[in-house]
């Protein structure tokens, strides 16, 4: 089979491209030249690589679940700890490379958009360690459900716009922030948080990530000796999922398999698996899977997990998916939070309710594999923003 | 074969001045609202009106098209609602569009939006989001039906690009008048006039100007060198701040009267 990742266009097969106003074209083959040229760039790459080992704390860790496991059939759970990386989550991985990409436009002003707040403060903190304004759309509905990560991004430095328009939730704000690089993009980046948008964001996105699979893939040789049967990840824009599937894509005998968030459940309508239950569409500048009505409006996406309440996915896993190497499946809210409370209670992690998506994932997966499979999770971020909406869910008075 | 809006241009060229093209959104104030407003622009002397088709996600507008596109689909407006605003237009003898991000025209269908603009009298479509690389099956459609396929190009699009762009524009070519979202501005950018030239480098076209236009005064200087002047948000806006549908007919009719004079004291 042949697994065609991006042509000059950022198509991968059917999906990708470019749905974007003319406006905005310069900047994006700007982009485009900026990050072709940074990868063959040596001082790039070794200044990022730098950044990683002293900022990040890359290589991140793999940890074995034993205790986890034995809810799982018994099958081998192997957790690759990027919920230890500074910041929290992958987040990081995506930001500083950008962030060194804007400094190399010779841009002073990086905008973002947040929906949890993850990628709000990865995107502060990058500022601010590299001396750029930066300023973050969120959604108004999402600075009251995370009004502590507004405040973190606020002591980074950052300036927090909420948006009031449309649902108010993450699609709004990255309307706004399309809105605003309109019309500075002479002295601006977007600093897009997903593997979405127009290209080149998919697969520079992409780029910036896959050191988690790249990582994961030889920690995992090393400590067992072959591949693991199935490698799992979250999905809501995809960007952890991408990061750790990439380097195991010509691997066929590995199972990529995604967990989206289900919500009440899809057959609800109150979901925000865009694969598992949406169509063929165009969404913020890129051809996909989209959660839309008849006529093509965007339908308003949900799920526990702010992180992944959206209503599109990136074109790379909607092609994935169409090809057969990549499976999809939904994972409810409640679900996803059991499997929140009996991972913080066998390991000792509490996780982000977008991570317990893919280890409510495991649970299902380790029982239909049994104890010889291996599995690898991407632990993509750790719990703490969460604790709030789990004490809520929970019920345990705060 | 000429569509009604290339005669628009052939007639305004011969009266040297430039045409004015009013755009107002399917479904806005209200379905009925909307048909009104149409014919009431049609009377006070605009050359040709655009019929939004209102999404969800609008990234090219500024906050007074974003309102009325949510009122509207509060509404509940669908495509039938733009075909049918649009036959209205036709009706009355000017020139009528559609503008419509791209989504809802390809749910719809890429070769059934097309035949549907043509069959309701509309002379084509414009396309702020959809780029020529991604365009080749609606080109074919628009072909096939025989209308025009109209890009919009910005300050920061390239001579190299804007050849390309102008080159599978038809109708006319839309000009954004500065970087930035659509909304009434106190000044129309001088990047207009410049990006007006440089088009005119590469195509034989009519330029119409977009962005920002609300006055007559505006209008008059947009006219001295564009082939047409564009105006949305300054009427959504009456629309909007009227105490009541006729009070905003009215007061849309009046703004169009004055803009129609605009265009004629350009040149």
């Amino acid at each position: 089979m042949t697994i065609q990742l991006g042509d000059v266009l950022g198509h991968f097969g059917q999906y990708g491209g470019r749905f974007v106003p003319e406006a905005l074209i310069g900047a994006l083959d700007e982009l485009e030249a900026a990050h072709n040229a940074a990868k063959t760039d040596r001082g790039f790459q070794a200044e990022l690589t730098e950044l990683h080992r002293t900022y990040t704390g890359r290589p991140s860790i793999i940890t074995e679940a034993k205790r986890f496991s034995e809810h799982a059939g018994g099958a081998r759970i192997l957790l690759k700890r990027e919920d230890l990386n500074h910041t929290g989550s992958h987040k990081i991985n995506n930001v500083l490379g950008q962030a060194l990409l804007t400094k190399k436009m010779g841009k002073k002003r990086i905008i973002a958009e947040t929906g949890a707040g993850q990628h709000g403060v990865a995107s502060a903190t990058a500022a601010a360690l590299l001396g750029l304004e930066c300023v973050v759309y969120m959604g108004e509905e999402d600075t009251r459900r995370q009004a502590l990560n507004v405040a973190r991004m606020k002591l980074l430095g950052a300036e927090v716009v909420p948006v009031t328009s449309g649902s108010r939730t993450l699609k709004d704000a990255i309307n706004e922030a399309m809105r605003d690089w309109v019309t500075n993009v002479a002295t601006t980046h977007y600093m897009l948080g997903t593997v979405a948008g127009p290209h080149p964001f998919p697969t520079m996105v992409r780029d910036f990530h896959k050191i988690i699979g790249e990582e994961a893939r030889e920690q995992v040789l090393a400590l067992t000796g072959k591949l693991p049967d199935a490698v799992l990840a979250c999905v809501g824009g995809g960007s952890n999922a991408i990061g750790i599937f990439h380097a195991f894509i010509p691997d066929e005998g590995v199972r990529l398999i995604g967990l989206e968030a289900g919500g009440d459940g899809i057959e609800t309508g109150r979901h925000a698996a865009t694969i598992s239950g949406g169509s063929e569409g165009v969404l913020h500048g890129t051809r996909s899977y989209v959660l839309q009505d008849e006529n093509g409006q965007t339908i308003e996406s949900h799920s526990i997990s702010a992180g992944l309440d959206y209503p599109g996915v990136g074109p790379e896993h909607a092609y994935l998916h169409d090809i057969g190497r990549a499976e999809y499946r939904a994972v409810n809210d409640d679900a996803a939070m059991a499997a929140f409370s009996l991972f913080s209670r066998t390991e000792g992690i509490i996780p982000a309710i977008e991570t317990a998506h893919a280890l409510a994932g495991a649970l299902v997966l380790g029982n239909e594999l049994g104890p010889q499979a291996t599995l690898l999770i991407n632990l993509s971020g750790r719990g703490d923003k969460d604790v709030q909406t789990a004490a809520d869910y929970f019920g345990i008075p705060l | 074969m000429s569509t009604a809006l290339d005669l628009v241009f052939e007639k305004t060229r011969s009266e040297n001045r430039a045409a004015l093209i009013a755009y107002i959104p399917a479904g806005f104030p209200s379905k009925s609202g909307c048909e009104k407003a149409v014919r009431a622009l049609a009377e006070a002397g605009v050359d040709a009106i655009e019929i939004g088709y209102p999404y969800s996600d609008p990234i090219m507008d500024g906050p007074t098209i974003q309102e009325a596109a949510e009122i509207s689909l509060k509404g509940g407006t669908n495509a039938a609602d733009v075909f049918s605003a649009l036959k209205v237009a036709s009706d009355t003898g000017v020139a009528s569009v559609v503008m419509t991000y791209w989504n809802p025209i390809e749910k719809y269908g890429v070769k059934e939006f097309a035949q549907s603009i043509a069959d309701n009298g509309g002379s084509g479509v414009i396309t702020p989001d959809l780029t020529i690389e991604e365009s080749a099956r609606w080109l074919e459609a628009v072909d096939n039906s025989g209308i025009n396929p109209i890009y919009v190009v910005a300050p920061s699009t390239s001579d190299a690009r804007l050849a390309k762009v102008t080159s599978k524009t038809g109708g006319f070519v839309y000009a954004a008048s500065v970087m930035g979202v659509t909304g009434a501005r106190t000044n129309v950018s001088v990047d207009a006039s410049a990006l007006v030239a440089r088009v005119k480098n590469t195509t034989k076209l009519p330029v119409s100007v977009g962005l920002g236009v609300s006055t007559r005064e505006q209008a008059k200087q947009v006219a001295a060198y564009a082939d047409g002047v564009i105006v949305g948000s300054a009427f959504i806006k009456l629309l909007l701040d009227a105490k009541s549908e006729q009070e905003g007919l009215d007061a849309i009719s009046a703004l169009a009267k004055e803009l129609a004079l605009g265009v004629r004291e350009g040149r």
